[in-house]
């Protein structure tokens, strides 16, 4: 493929996150701390993010498992996973996060159980659709291409 | 911070040089970071980096502290996550503030109102949501910065001009700077060296002060008349009571002006008549005993005591170091007066900077945070001026405040009305002088009066006689407070608005105010009694509003009190972890008032409410209306103020006479 053709798929890619709302403004800041010195940077970040919320859904799942659910912790992991989604942009795992912090204030475990699956579910789209993008990304800088900046005002 | 005319050769090369290393700040700005989120971590780092910040980062604030005190110097400024697993972030900023006397930023992705409440009350200079941008992060070395304007005002504010030069670099080098600061701490240093006096006239950013005074607080004369005991009143020397006091920044100078007023109270009360000779003694004797319960109590009982007492604010200010020098009603001298308000700037301030500013100018100890902490709590403006009014229900008052103590204690949970302060201001006396006010002053019934000084945070019961108004005549023409109402018993519900009766009557002979009746007749001829109401009102910004966040009516209030030529002493930014300051500023001495506006207290835009609240309560009961309702315009005009104020520790800005 032609590097123009693949700048451009990338750049629509990246831009359909934004739209879908998969991918919220902090995901351009990060991308805007990426520079040479640091090429890396957003790949890396995000690698650390997955990495961080396998171990942080399995303790979640684990904690609601548990016969009585000690809703502190539960509530602990789940302020935790806000944080570091926020922090990476990924918007739609952030906003069920704060939904499931009502329930766990309700104590509501019915609830609460759904939350879990639905932060698991958007997790992994998360992750499937930014480990595409980095795909896409690789294979733009290894034919010897630029990553397109994202403006914020084109979506 | 540019000082303006340089003077002397050497001092604008030093400025030069500075300059250089001026510009080059905030970059190299030592950071670190504390968060067990690895993701977060990472990012801020990056974004600090960016910042060309220099960041070390720890996932644990154990290993965090450990690397601050391993490394007391090797860091600026602070930035920690709220939710951690191994401490608690608000901890951790305590513990940052007690022993590094850093900035701290706290961040969280709980942007709930009592998380960021929490923060503002343990002292952090700033509380960021996360998602952090890097915006917000661009600027955080503006704390360190102000966090170091205020401790050189502290500084200067301790220092008298009078003294060489040599002390004053003795004292700068006591601080301690981290490089950036460091040279920012030079070059004061050295343009303090060049040309003292008139680099104080200059403003610059970091120092406002005209003429530096020592503010004897509370807790500063408590230190002073212990060491003045230990050696024998006889024996006291400057040069000895200063050693023995121990207090950085206070000259041999500031110690003999103080010693020397204190001799001429002494001297008075012995020449007063037989009841209060012996309580002269009264008032040596029992100094020890009072100071140590005094001591013992943390500023906060003090307060309470000058509060609740309703500490004849004419005792309290008698007992005043500052007003030793009063010794005949409309003595009028300008000195004493000044002290005096200063003392009373100073302790408004305190008050003020209540906030979870654990650091402590100078002069005082962690005491005078709580001072202002329990205090407040249970203050409302009315109140305060209802306390004035009657002493009455002191030991109720006194229980109230104390139950405040404990949530209040810790670390700036500043919510005392600019009330409280104010009444502690009128009533003078740094706590410790209450207790011996009473006896000695009065010397009727006032033996008692010790007991609840005694009496340590807890719950003194002060049970101040509340004749005092007209036995207070004696002395110093003290406006007759009259039959001092029952103080309302002032319960712990945060600002309480009890209808505290207001004694006309109190306005009696004074000016017209309840306050004035707290100060020496001199002082209240002298003193306009529109200028302590306005401090009243203007200090009663409910306090817990002040703890809040970042909207700072202290503009409004600064206007107000330079107007009425009272400053609300200075008022830090929210970025800074510093405690609020306060300072009276004279109405001619409007470089308070700038400087009350770039401080950075916290005041929420709410208090606009709360302070026509009590603005009418006041209104009501003061004579003064005109003053009032001039003052009440003024607060209420008080729109959301955006200075952003931190009540860091206690700083005394001018206070002059």
């Amino acid at each position: 493929m032609e590097l123009g053709l693949m700048q451009r798929r990338l750049e629509d890619y990246t831009k359909s996150l934004f739209m879908e709302g998969l991918l919220d403004a902090q995901f351009l800041q990060l991308q805007q701390l990426q520079d040479e010195s640091n090429p890396g940077f957003v790949g890396e970040v995000v690698s650390l993010f997955f990495d961080d919320s396998e171990k942080l859904l399995n303790e979640l799942t684990s904690a609601m498992d548990q016969q009585i659910v000690d809703f502190r912790k539960v509530d602990s992991y789940v302020h935790q996973f806000k944080g570091s989604s926020s922090s990476i942009g990924a918007q739609r795992i952030k906003n069920v996060c704060i939904l499931f912090r009502n329930y766990i204030e309700e104590q509501n475990i019915e609830a609460c159980l759904r939350c879990l699956q639905q932060v698991k579910q958007e997790y992994y789209h998360v992750k499937s659709k930014l480990e595409t993008l980095f795909r896409l990304e690789q294979q733009v800088l290894a034919a010897g291409g630029s990553i397109p900046a994202i403006e914020v005002t084109s979506f | 911070m540019n000082q303006s005319g340089g003077k002397g050769s050497m001092l604008t090369s030093s400025r030069k040089s500075n300059e250089v290393v001026l510009d080059q700040f905030p970059a190299g700005l030592r950071v670190l970071v504390v968060d067990d989120d690895p993701t977060c971590l990472k990012i801020v780092e990056k974004m600090l980096r960016t910042c060309h910040y220099e960041v070390t980062t720890c996932n644990r604030a154990e290993s965090a502290l450990a690397s601050l005190q391993a490394n007391r110097n090797g860091f600026d400024i602070v930035i920690s996550d709220v939710h951690m697993p191994d401490m608690d972030g608000f901890k951790l900023l305590e513990r940052i503030g007690l022993e590094m006397d850093l900035p701290v930023i706290m961040m969280s992705a709980d942007d709930g109102k009592q998380v960021v409440m929490k923060g503002v009350t343990h002292g952090a200079c700033d509380y960021l949501i996360k998602p952090i941008r890097i915006e917000e992060l661009k600027n955080i070395w503006q704390h360190v910065v102000r966090k170091r304007k205020n401790e050189w005002k502290e500084l200067e504010q301790s220092v008298s001009i009078e003294d060489g030069g040599d002390r004053m670099q003795k004292q700068f080098e006591d601080v301690d700077y981290s490089s950036s600061a460091n040279e920012v701490g030079n070059w004061k240093s050295s343009k303090k060296r060049k040309d003292e006096e008139d680099e104080f006239e200059d403003k610059d950013d970091t120092s406002t002060l005209k003429k530096p005074r020592v503010v004897w607080s509370v807790e500063l004369h408590q230190q002073f008349v212990a060491a003045v005991n230990q050696l024998g009143i006889d024996k006291a020397v400057p040069k000895k009571i200063l050693e023995l006091m121990n207090v950085p920044g206070l000259t041999r100078e500031n110690v003999a002006s103080h010693l020397q007023k204190y001799r001429l109270y002494l001297r008075r009360l012995s020449g007063v008549p037989q009841h209060q000779g012996g309580i002269n003694a009264s008032f040596m004797g029992t100094q020890d005993a009072t100071f140590s319960p005094i001591s013992s109590l943390t500023g906060l009982d003090l307060r309470a005591l000058a509060v609740a007492g309703q500490l004849p604010a004419q005792r309290l200010s008698t007992l005043q170091a500052m007003n030793f020098a009063r010794s005949s009603p409309k003595s009028g001298q300008p000195v004493p007066m000044v002290d005096q308000r200063n003392v009373f700037s100073f302790n408004n301030s305190k008050f003020k900077t209540g906030e979870g500013q654990l650091q402590q100018p100078n002069l005082g100890s962690n005491n005078q945070m709580n001072l202002l902490h329990g205090i407040p709590t249970t203050m409302e403006p009315k109140q305060l001026a209802e306390l004035h009014q009657s002493f009455e229900n002191m030991s109720s008052m006194q229980a109230s405040v104390s139950p405040s103590n404990s949530p209040l204690m810790h670390r700036g949970s500043v919510r005392f009305p600019p009330n409280m302060s104010q009444t502690l201001m009128s009533n003078g006396l740094p706590g410790g002088l209450l207790p011996r006010c009473m006896p000695a002053e009065n010397g009727r019934g006032l033996g008692g009066y010790t007991n609840p000084v005694s009496q340590t945070t807890s719950s003194a019961s002060l049970t101040f006689p509340m004749n005092h108004g007209p036995e207070l005549s004696g002395s110093n023409s003290f406006p007759p407070l009259g039959s001092p109402p029952g103080i309302p018993s002032l319960t712990q519900k945060g600002p309480s608005k009890e209808d505290i009766p207001v004694n006309s009557d109190a306005k009696g002979s004074t000016t017209g105010g309840i306050l004035p009746g707290y100060y020496l007749p001199n002082d209240i001829q002298q003193f306009q009694s529109n200028d302590w109401e306005l401090q009243n009102v203007g200090l009663a910004f409910n306090s817990p509003q002040n703890t809040s966040s970042l909207t700072g009516n202290l503009e409004n209030a600064a206007p107000i009190f330079v107007q009425q030529g009272i400053s609300s002493g200075s008022m830090r930014n929210s970025s800074s972890g510093g405690g609020s300051k306060g300072s009276f500023v004279e109405g001619s001495h409007h470089q308070n008032l700038s400087s009350v506006v770039n401080s950075s207290v916290r005041i929420k835009s709410e208090t606009v409410a709360d302070t026509s609240y009590q603005n009418v309560l006041y209104t009501e009961h003061f004579g003064q209306e005109d003053l009032m309702s001039a003052l009440l315009k003024q607060q209420e005009g008080i729109g959301p103020v955006n200075p952003e104020f931190d009540l860091d520790g206690y700083s005394v800005d001018n206070i002059h006479v």
